[in-house]
């Protein structure tokens, strides 16, 4: 029996089964007694889980026993499958069901299994998602020591050069490959530099304006739209970096005489800080608002202004929320590829100029592993290397974030 | 009206205090809510005078008319005439933001600013520039902590949190962060209702000091508390001044039923 019509026929045995266990329950139970007892669908589903979970455990047993085949011959490993594990697998499940219906009487506690097999159920979830993220992060850092076996550490973090066209024959000459990678963060802080730049300051003012200055109509208005700005593709403010902004600050450096290439830092930083601002606006606006009104009236209270009101209690009170709002659309900027691969381009400048292109981490694992690649080659593990800095640079700005926040907290309530 | 009996009472104790506030047929409007209803009521110098009535009856919005707070809610309308000192408060010559300097604030819920103890009273005259150097700052801040009956139990840690102080000692706090931008009048809004009986004793005794040379406005649910700390109470019911005279008057022989009602626990 094949996989769909063995699950037709589990399901349909568990829904015999439940309208078995809540007719049982109904007739029985629900007659015999005063005391308030477990509803009948509650019964009907006691009698489910334990259709059920026979079944699926069987399955895990069995498809874990797949990972390792058993060294038999493949005929009767075909029967196995075919038409042992199916019968045994129908077997367990009509065990199961008749067995919780029997059983079925007021005293049962039905509640109990329901409840404990939700606790299972969540628990397994939850494991499901840590084991999940381990798994990356430990694969990650085994592909990163190869890595290391091939360049040496010292090359990566302090070479200052990165072109890492290795080759691909023998006999090839003039591309060994380097893999410095210091330019690669330098462009990435140079970029999220800027893009910050313009994002914290026109973020933040509008979340002011927002919540003190803004009426409610304005601001029922406005809220909703700079929120649809932050839905936006990053792809789309891709192509507007590259097609409008690059040129157009390419053609005012023209205008001024100075030589801006159309790749510039300067113009994926700008786009990038655009795509960031709604992102900093909205979650500062929800922490401006979350203080209290009546730190408002005391300021108020004492003939401040509402400038100053805004500078010296407001934005002080909000200041924890705001630090990290900056961390996180530092630590997304950072992790931004999509901008940064149209509009910076592909270029390892060791630059502070952002006039200049450069190129980011992000864009760099993107060109490793397009194309065809060997899996073991150094081209491709380094982009594992440079996933992992990245991986824990960003884990640090966020516990950073996190502490700072608790911290000013605490010092808040 | 009501008033109108209490008039020679009402002479008498001018006569001693002079009156620092005076309003005249004062409507307050929150869009379509009409929340007073032509108020009048004279607020005698170095006295402390309460308001007393049920919930929603228009207390506070009367409070928050003397120092113009209500400018902040932007449904709010305020008609009729206040004066402070002879001057229309909501006359043209006056800067509300000033004004607040002059008539300070104390509110129900303590609302320290999350800052240190000393950052908190020194923020008013900070903004208004009353002290020229640190130590005419220190001066301030550590007159308007003792004034404020808290200096004892402060002095050694100004400069940790205020918001790190039991409820009390922020309410007192607050109290001393409004005298130290020296107001000439105070109100209170409801000033111990989120303090425990101990607190709210030392408050009271703090405004009881504080007469002498404030005028105190408390808006108060404790008929008690009306009684103890206050020479001159007026009863507000439904946005309206239904009685107002000398505290012991009004709570021994009050002349409208329903203060009477009110004082001996029949509606509120
Ligand atoms: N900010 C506000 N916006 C709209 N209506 C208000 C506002 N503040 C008070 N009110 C209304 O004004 C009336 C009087 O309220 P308030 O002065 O707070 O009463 P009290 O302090 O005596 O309990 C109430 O009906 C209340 O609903
Ligand atoms: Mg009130």
């Amino acid at each position: 029996m094949s996989f769909y019509p063995l699950l037709i026929v589990l399901l349909l045995m568990s829904a015999v089964g439940y309208w078995f266990g809540s007719k049982k329950a109904l007739n029985t139970v629900r007659k015999s007694t005063n005391f308030i007892t477990p509803r009948p669908h509650q019964f009907g589903l006691y009698v489910v889980i334990w259709a059920l979970v026979p079944p699926v455990i069987l399955s895990a047993i069995w498809g874990m026993l797949q990972v390792a085949p058993l060294q038999i011959e493949a005929g009767t490993l075909r029967q196995i499958d075919q038409v042992v594990f199916p019968v045994l697998l129908l077997l367990a499940t009509g065990a199961g069901l008749y067995f919780a219906i029997l059983r079925i009487n007021p005293d049962l506690r039905v509640r109990r299994t329901i409840e404990g097999l939700v606790y299972v159920i969540l628990i397994l979830a939850s494991i499901i998602s840590i084991l999940t993220t381990v798994g990356i992060v430990l694969s990650l850092l085994f592909e990163t020591i190869q890595f290391f076996g091939k360049v040496p550490m010292s090359e990566f973090f302090f070479g200052l050069n990165w072109s890492p066209q290795t080759a691909l024959r023998a006999d090839q000459v003039g591309s060994s490959g380097a893999f410095g990678s210091v330019p690669l963060f330098t462009g990435t802080l140079l970029i999220t530099f800027i893009a910050m730049c313009v994002a914290v300051p026109l973020g933040l003012l509008s979340a002011v304006y927002m919540t003190e200055y803004a009426s409610s109509k304005f601001r029922a208005v406005v809220k909703p739209l700079l929120e649809i700005l932050a839905g936006i593709p990053t792809v789309v403010y891709g192509f507007f970096a590259a097609l409008t902004v690059g040129v157009f600050f390419r053609d005012l450096g023209d205008s001024l005489g100075i030589d801006v290439v159309s790749e510039s830092a300067l113009a994926a930083g700008v786009v990038m800080g655009m795509m960031i601002i709604p992102f900093v606006s909205s979650l500062s606006d929800d922490i401006i608002m979350a203080v209290p009104q009546s730190l408002r009236d005391g300021s108020y209270g004492l003939g401040a202004t509402k400038s100053e009101t805004i500078r010296k209690v407001i934005l002080p009170a909000a200041l924890p929320g705001i630090v990290g709002a900056v961390l996180l659309a530092v630590s997304r900027a950072i992790g931004e590829t999509m901008i940064v691969v149209m509009a910076a381009g592909f270029a390892a400048n060791l630059t502070a100029n952002p006039l200049q292109a450069v190129t980011t981490v992000t864009v760099q694992i993107v060109g490793l592993l397009v194309g065809d690649q060997e899996f073991d080659s150094a081209k491709t593990l380094a982009a594992f290397a440079l996933a992992l800095v990245l991986f824990i640079v960003t884990l640090c700005l966020n516990v950073i974030a996190l502490m700072v926040v608790r911290k000013y907290r605490e010092e808040y309530d | 009206m009501p008033i109108q009996a209490e008039e020679n009472v009402e002479n008498r104790s001018n006569a001693e205090h002079g009156v620092i506030i005076s309003t005249r047929d004062v409507n307050v409007y929150y869009g379509d809510n009409h929340a007073l209803h032509g108020v009048s009521l004279d607020i005698n110098k170095h006295q402390v005078t309460s308001l007393i009535g049920p919930s929603g009856c228009g207390k506070s919005t009367y409070l928050r008319c003397l120092n113009r707070m209500n400018d902040t809610v932007d449904s709010c309308r305020v008609t009729g005439e206040i004066l402070l000192d002879g001057v229309d408060i909501y006359g043209p010559s006056v800067d509300e933001v000033l004004l607040r300097a002059r008539v300070g604030m104390v509110f129900q819920k303590p609302n320290p600013f999350p800052k240190s103890i000393y950052d908190n009273v020194a923020y008013g005259p900070r903004i208004h520039g009353l002290a020229d150097n640190k130590d005419d700052l220190d001066e301030i801040v550590l007159t308007s902590l003792e004034k404020a009956g808290l200096i004892k139990e402060v002095q050694d840690r100004l400069h940790s949190s205020g918001t790190g102080l039991s409820g009390g000692q922020q309410q007192r706090l607050c109290i001393a962060r409004a005298l130290a931008v020296r107001p000439d009048i105070i109100l209170m809004d409801e000033p111990c209702s989120a303090l425990d009986p101990i607190a709210t004793a030392k408050v009271e005794e703090l405004i009881d000091e504080l007469k002498e040379n404030y005028t105190i406005i408390i808006v108060t649910h404790s008929m008690q508390q009306a009684a103890r700390i206050s020479q001159r109470t007026a009863f507000f019911h439904l946005g309206e001044i239904v009685e107002t005279g000398d505290t012991e008057k009004l709570f021994t022989s009050p002349t409208d039923k329903r203060t009477q009602g009110y004082i001996t626990g029949r509606f509120g």
